[in-house]
């Protein structure tokens, strides 16, 4: 490998030639200050625009001063990143951006996780004195996601997040100099565009120019109406996260403290989704084998691969983008759909109420499953099946706003029936969960034969695109997964192509599944903090009695009470769904 | 997106530049050019086509084309009328017949008349800097324009 040498404030550095300024200066334990850059690592996130020029450094014998994101190290440069001249230049660079940026930071949804409002308290910034024009823009509210594009200083992440690495390619940088902004096509709303509501823009926003849609005032005013029941469920991989929104290290489990932090704010029962994950299982795994024998016995007109289907994100780009292999996906519900469903009909009439006294709320890591439970098919007569739904963002706020100790709260157990899960369930929140949860289970359905290890290690990992065989005690199953939706996109053009022989797909919209999703605490640019949620989502697995979905006593009760058979008729009606082609949705 | 029928020969013709382009992403801009040849401006069907011929994303086309000045999404008028806005010009006063065209016409830079027969807007630079400011109507080019002379330009077009 060629090496250049150089020294980066008065040290000595080596690194390989084509190194930035920027990088070099990490191995040094130098960050240089940066707003638009961004790289996740092992992900194929990166933004490198060059736009912010806040990364600016002196570097001997060069007459103006270089950005570090963009200038490769030369051998023998020296580069000083914090003379006088630098810092006064950066000082300049942030007056400028937050000439055009409004000062409503007191009240801002980003307030206390803004890179702009960090980086203008780091440089000292105490006054803007550069008073001129100002953009304004209509704000841009959908179910999911919220654009307020003034706050926007065209750090150009959010394009990379939807056209690099989700390949949904809704948004773009439009119109030239002071006018430009980041915008969907003709500047139509996001809600009007082909947008999967992944959130993944959100996720690397800086600022608050894009945040969720916030549902939390909605839960409040049910959880203190008397006339509702109000039922909450929370996602895998909330729990995985929430704790860091409190000060703890990345990957710390909090699932006791969640579940006593939510009976504390009042929820009449606190159920969690990792049951509805179970039964997914139960359904989706049973419609897998069903098609699989179909298919091994010469019936050409089953379709293989199954994909699953629990993440609606990859729900809406697929029905965007590949509507011409609607029948692949499985058509099992979201555990969030499917715990609404048997909430508020199996439960309610343990509960003897109407559906509509109950509120069900989800706290997802997610924000596609705000328009998800605003779908029409997941309403009867106009009663949806899931009424709110928060992210892990959300709830912590929710949990501040109570004035709960969260640090200190002691462990508590979830309600039932509604409330027991498998290790199988915990491991849907991260790349890989589902699929090996659905191996767990459908291979001893299959077999009829214990597995011989619960943990399928092969399906693991971090890899955008994984493949595995899982050997059915002599039937080899191939297994494909894939997160991000660009992954995802090129095995679904394979499938396409006819070129795929996987006989399964998992499929989850975000980078590193639930784990990554955009409704969780923001990860600031550091991928080791969704690896150890990764890592804290396989520990809690580990640490349940029962690890298949199969076995989950209140799923098997639901099935003996109320629902029949997996795939049954009872299943049918309140547990599957079908997809539409969107492609030709009128766009205007 | 305003409800119009585009020429279906024209949609045809764009097709095929598309296809003469091999789907490039990258010849974007001429194929944009074309586009705007063929109909005349770039409304957000015409866009529609180009995302889809080239297999980019509509998102993208609509970024392109906001951002040169030379792609227009208003039909331009029977007379097209530019003012150039280049360093040359501007500074013998091009601003000012601009605004002159502007106050006669009742248009702002960039749009057309209502009866469709005038549109304005300003370019940088036809290379005629001796001759400046200059204006240009259609083909036709006038140098060392004022204000004064605005009126007697548009007389020419029957305004």
């Amino acid at each position: 490998m060629e090496t250049v040498q150089l020294t980066i404030d008065n040290k000595k550095v080596e690194v390989a030639k084509g190194t930035t300024i920027l990088e070099a200066a990490k191995t040094i334990g130098v960050d240089i200050p940066t707003l638009c850059h961004m790289k996740l690592e092992d992900t194929n996130f990166e933004n490198n625009p060059g736009g912010c020029r806040v990364c600016v450094v002196e570097v001997a014998g060069r007459r103006n001063l270089a950005p570090a994101c963009k200038s490769e190290c030369t051998p023998n440069m020296e580069v000083n990143t914090h003379s006088v001249r630098v810092v006064n230049a950066r000082r300049t660079v942030m007056e400028l951006i937050l000439s055009d940026h409004p000062s409503d930071c007191l009240v801002c949804a980003k307030a206390g996780n803004c890179d702009l409002q960090d980086m203008a308290q780091t440089l000292g910034i105490r006054q803007i004195p550069f008073q001129g024009e100002k953009n304004e823009y209509k704000s841009d509210e959908s179910p999911a996601i919220i654009r307020e594009m003034e706050k926007c200083i065209m750090c150009r992440r959010c394009e990379t997040a939807c056209n690099k690495v989700q390949t949904v390619g809704v948004l773009s940088a439009i119109n030239r100099g002071f006018e430009s902004v980041v915008a969907p096509a003709f500047e139509m709303d996001l809600d009007h565009s082909n947008c999967t509501f992944c959130g993944q823009c959100v996720a690397v926003c800086p600022t608050g120019a894009l945040t969720e849609r916030d549902h939390s005032r909605e839960v409040l005013d049910a959880i203190v109406d008397p006339t509702k029941t109000v039922i909450v469920n929370t996602a895998p991989a909330v729990r995985a996260a929430l704790g860091e929104e409190f000060g703890m290290e990345a990957g710390t489990r909090v699932t006791g403290k969640m579940v006593s932090a939510l009976r504390k704010i009042g929820f009449d029962y606190v159920f969690d989704t990792d049951f509805a994950a179970d039964l997914t299982i139960m359904e989706e795994g049973t419609e897998l084998l069903g098609r699989l024998s179909k298919h091994l016995a010469g019936d050409k007109d089953v379709k293989l691969p199954i994909l699953t289907s629990c993440c609606p994100g990859w729900v809406n780009f697929f029905e965007y983008n590949f509507p011409d292999m609607l029948d692949v996906p499985s058509t099992a519900k979201s555990p969030q759909q499917m715990f609404g469903a048997i909430a508020k009909s199996y439960f309610a009439e343990k509960l003897g109420k109407k559906r509509e006294d109950l509120v069900v709320v989800s706290v997802m890591p997610c924000l596609a499953k705000k328009y998800e439970c605003s779908r029409d098919e997941f309403k009867t007569d106009g009663n949806p099946e899931v009424d709110l739904s928060i992210s892990t963002r959300e709830l912590a706020q929710m949990i501040k706003n109570y004035n709960i100790n969260f640090n200190q709260l002691e462990d508590e157990d979830f309600d039932q029936p509604l409330g027991e899960s498998t290790g199988a369930s915990v491991i849907f929140g991260t790349t890989g969960g589902v699929i090996e949860a659905a191996v767990r289970t459908a291979y001893e359905v299959h077999t009829k034969k214990e597995c011989p290890s619960v943990d399928f290690k092969e399906l693991r990992g971090m890899e955008g695109i994984r493949s595995a065989t899982i050997d059915f005690d002599g039937l080899p199953i191939n297994i494909g997964i894939a997160h991000g939706l660009g992954n995802a996109r090129k095995l679904l053009e394979d499938v396409r192509a006819g070129k795929s022989n996987f006989h399964a797909i998992e499929i989850m919209a975000c980078p590193g599944g639930c784990i990554g999703g955009g409704g969780q605490p923001y990860h600031h640019g550091k991928v080791e903090t969704l690896k150890a949620r990764q890592k804290a989502i396989y520990s809690e697995d580990e640490s349940k009695t029962l690890r298949k979905s199969h076995e989950n006593p209140f799923v098997q009760k639901l099935y003996e009470e109320f629902l029949g058979e997996p795939c049954g008729h009872k299943s049918h009606e309140l547990l599957h769904t079908h997809y539409y082609d969107k492609k030709n949705v009128d766009k205007k | 997106m305003a409800d119009i029928t585009l020429d279906a020969d024209k949609v045809e013709e764009l097709k095929a530049v598309c296809v003469k382009f091999n789907h490039d992403g990258g010849e974007l801009i001429n194929v944009l050019h074309a586009a705007q040849i063929i109909f005349g401006y770039l409304p957000a069907e015409v866009q529609v086509i180009v995302a889809e011929g080239l297999n980019v994303s509509i998102a993208h086309v609509y970024g392109v084309v906001t951002f040169y000045s030379f792609f227009t999404m208003t039909p331009k008028g029977e007379h097209p009328i530019s003012i150039c806005m280049g360093t040359a010009c501007y500074v013998r006063g091009a601003e000012k017949v601009l605004d002159e065209f502007n106050k006669l016409l009742g248009t702002k830079t960039g749009e057309t008349t209502p009866d469709g027969k005038f549109s304005v807007s300003s370019l940088r630079c036809v290379g005629a800097c001796g001759l400046a400011p200059v204006v240009t109507v259609g083909e036709k080019v006038y140098g060392r324009v004022a204000a004064a002379d605005v009126k007697g330009i548009l007389a020419e077009y029957g305004a």
